[in-house]
């Protein structure tokens, strides 16, 4: 391997990988066989962290950054003016493995530019995991890309070998997706999303039969949606994920607030800032449809189609319903504590267990960790001492937000003046 | 009655040999130290207990009857922080567990309970991260070398995570801090003592010791690390509570070039 040329492709083809966000390695239940190398089993590992505090968990690369397409929003277009380059297969495999061996990946995160044909640039994705398993024994977690357009037979192969695919849908709706990125058909996203997702409901069936038939993507599917670049407002990029969790099941959605790359007038300007509050909000919905057991159209609906910036969904939620409240922490199901502003999962799991014990008051739920500078306006406990005012909803959110400090300030206040 | 100091070998199964023996002989008031960090107490009886690994059997394994498995292994955990009065507050939890007729695991509002679990999520944190924070580099005899200073004793609890990971290579992980490491011989793993040469430094990579590819994939490291951030997203708050800057001088990605 000569590692001069290696390292200049492994700076462009990085460096054309790092706006897909996930770096996901958990879900697979890959373990070591026959003492080769890896284990993706249990929970995924962050082995460092960008500057920009994102996590390292793959090595992100593209196989080549040639590309037929001239998607606006992408870095790769073919109408951009940058360096090229392509791996060859043995490359790709020589620097998994030697990173692996190092402990600073858990894996390979391998996506590519489109050269020739979806069908052609599948094969030679799946040439890597495949001989990445089958020759170098290597049983660590691989996450191929989805090439929009592929056969059925080569994601069929694709899931042999890898943990996790994915397809970006990038654009929300199909008339952002017209605009930006008019050589792309809406169909040929979900074409191998479908493909992989019967797939993986036939290997589930299977398996409960056969128990040695083999792994079919143990870590599912994703995808990802480009968030600032099309117009398209909060209630319909959470109506777009919603439809794919449901339909497809994913396991994840990702939001990737827009990075400027082009001076294309469709798109933000090139020093636009980056929307990183609003992508937060985003990711706090979804977890708030998958954890907390929230219905979408109860956070965004034709009511209410933005997400407040100043405020989190859940808390924006609360002061929108505050005939559910206050809560009795020491009687409440489930469900309900999971609605208490300030109250994360882990905590209502610690209430539901220490109630068993003794009532609890605020004491003992400042000490598991409970936020009570929110969550003190919307419950009681073992205590006399409870908020007796009738407030309203903004004057509990005024008191909320004299008593904290965000870590967006900065950026609130500017965006506040923008558009307040 | 006057108060006892046990003093063991800063062993689990000393520390559980101890509380074997303030049941035995009904002690109260009680301090248990470390041999190597023995201070005298005024008003009380200093005995030094020898480990038995059969009282200390009995000990975890009524322990196991009382608490779930990860539960007791919380203790274990608890343990390993070798935090200051630690086997205090753990005798203290034993004792809790063993009284009452329920499982006590799970009392988060009991102060012991909480702090117990508090400070064995502290030690889970630490092992999750020597999981991710080794950086292995491969020495002239071919024999992945890392070395580590956690701020707990966590090498017993990683042990496992490596032996499966990395099966055909062999490996070395050490703790610095701690003066021992772990050794896998491509069959099992063994605990070694090294000496260190006077002019190791193991915040570098010294062609003396490691591969000639080991300074070219970690070059291809840094450069990755590099490319692969998003200049108009830097955060370096967020950076930093993720990486410690403690952890950084035997990070490869967080060396100078």
């Amino acid at each position: 391997m000569s590692f001069e040329r290696t390292q200049e492709k492994l700076k462009i083809l990085a460096d054309a990988a790092k706006y897909d966000v996930s770096c996901s390695s958990s879900g697979s239940n890959r373990k070591n066989t026959n003492k080769g190398l890896g284990d993706a089993t249990g929970m995924g590992i962050c082995h460092s962290y960008t500057e920009d505090g994102r996590c390292v968990s793959l090595l992100k690369i593209l196989l080549t950054n040639h590309c037929i397409f001239d998607c606006a929003y992408c870095v790769t277009r073919k109408s951009n003016d940058i360096k090229r380059a392509a791996f060859k297969v043995q490359e790709v495999v020589d620097l998994t493995m030697n990173f692996y061996r190092r402990n600073y990946i858990e894996g390979l995160f391998l996506s590519s530019g489109i050269f020739k044909s979806a069908d052609y640039t599948m094969e030679r994705l799946v040439g890597v995991a495949k001989k990445l398993r089958l020759e170098e024994n290597f049983n660590g977690y691989i996450h191929l890309k989805s090439i929009p357009g592929a056969s059925d037979e080569l994601m069929r192969e694709a899931g042999l070998y890898a943990d996790r695919l994915s397809v970006n849908i990038e654009i929300p709706t199909k008339s952002g997706l017209k605009l930006l990125a008019p050589d792309k058909n809406h169909d040929d996203f979900i074409k191998p999303m479908v493909k992989v997702k019967n797939e993986i409901i036939q290997y589930k069936a299977e398996k409960k039969i056969i128990r040695s038939t083999p792994k079919y993507a143990p870590a599912g599917q994703s995808t990802q949606m480009i968030i600032g670049a099309s117009g398209e407002n909060d209630f319909q990029i959470m109506q777009t994920s919603n439809h794919f969790y449901k339909n497809y099941n994913l396991k994840r959605v990702y939001y990737s607030g827009y990075v400027p790359i082009s001076y294309d007038s469709r798109l933000p300007q090139i020093g636009t800032e980056v929307p990183m509050l609003r992508e937060n909000r985003l990711y706090q919905t979804d977890w708030l449809m998958r954890f907390y057991g929230f219905d979408v159209n109860e956070i965004l609906n034709a009511n209410h189609q933005h997400l407040d910036l100043d405020i989190d969904p859940k808390l924006s939620w609360a002061l929108r319903n505050l005939h559910c409240f206050p809560v009795d922490v020491n009687k409440a199901d489930k469900r309900m504590l999971a609605r208490i502003p300030g109250l994360g999962m882990k905590s209502v799991s610690k209430i539901i267990y220490a109630r068993r014990y003794r009532k609890l008051n605020w004491e003992h739920l400042k000490k598991i960790g409970v936020a009570l500078n929110r969550a003190r306006y919307f419950m009681i406990c073992d205590s006399n001492d409870f908020e007796r005012r009738d407030l309203t909803a903004s004057q509990i959110k005024n008191f909320i937000l004299q008593n904290s400090t965000s870590k967006y300030t900065k950026t609130l206040s500017n965006q506040l003046n923008l558009f307040g | 009655m006057r108060a006892s100091n046990l003093i063991y070998d800063g062993t689990f199964d000393g520390f559980l040999t101890c509380v074997f023996n303030v049941y035995e002989y009904k002690l109260e008031d009680v301090a248990i130290q470390k041999e190597t960090a023995v201070q005298n107490l005024l008003f009380s009886d200093s005995e030094t207990i020898i480990t038995d690994t059969n009282k200390a059997d009995r000990v975890w394994i009524g322990l196991k009857t009382k608490l779930s498995k990860a539960s007791s292994f919380k203790v274990y955990y608890a343990f390993l922080s070798e935090k200051e009065d630690i086997e205090v507050l753990l005798l203290d939890f034993i004792k809790y567990a063993f009284k009452s007729a329920v499982p006590i695991d799970k009392d988060y509002a009991n102060p012991t309970v909480l702090k117990v679990s508090q400070i064995s999520k502290m030690v889970g944190r630490e092992k999750h991260r020597m999981e991710a924070f080794v950086r292995f580099k491969l020495t002239k005899d071919q024999i992945y070398f890392a070395n580590i200073e956690p701020d707990f004793n966590v090498l017993p609890l990683i042990s496992k995570h490596f032996k499966s990971r990395y099966a055909d290579q062999k490996w070395i992980i050490y703790d610095l801090k701690r003066h021992y490491g772990l050794y896998y011989d491509l069959q099992k793993v063994e605990i070694i003592n090294l000496n260190f040469s006077d002019d190791f430094d193991p915040t570098k990579t010294s062609a003396e010791y490691f591969s000639d590819e080991e300074f070219e994939f970690q070059k291809l490291w840094q450069h990755y690390f590099k490319s692969t951030n998003i200049e108009s997203r830097k955060n370096m708050n967020l950076h930093i509570r993720h990486v410690p800057k403690r952890y950084w001088k035997y990070l490869s990605e967080k060396q100078p070039n």
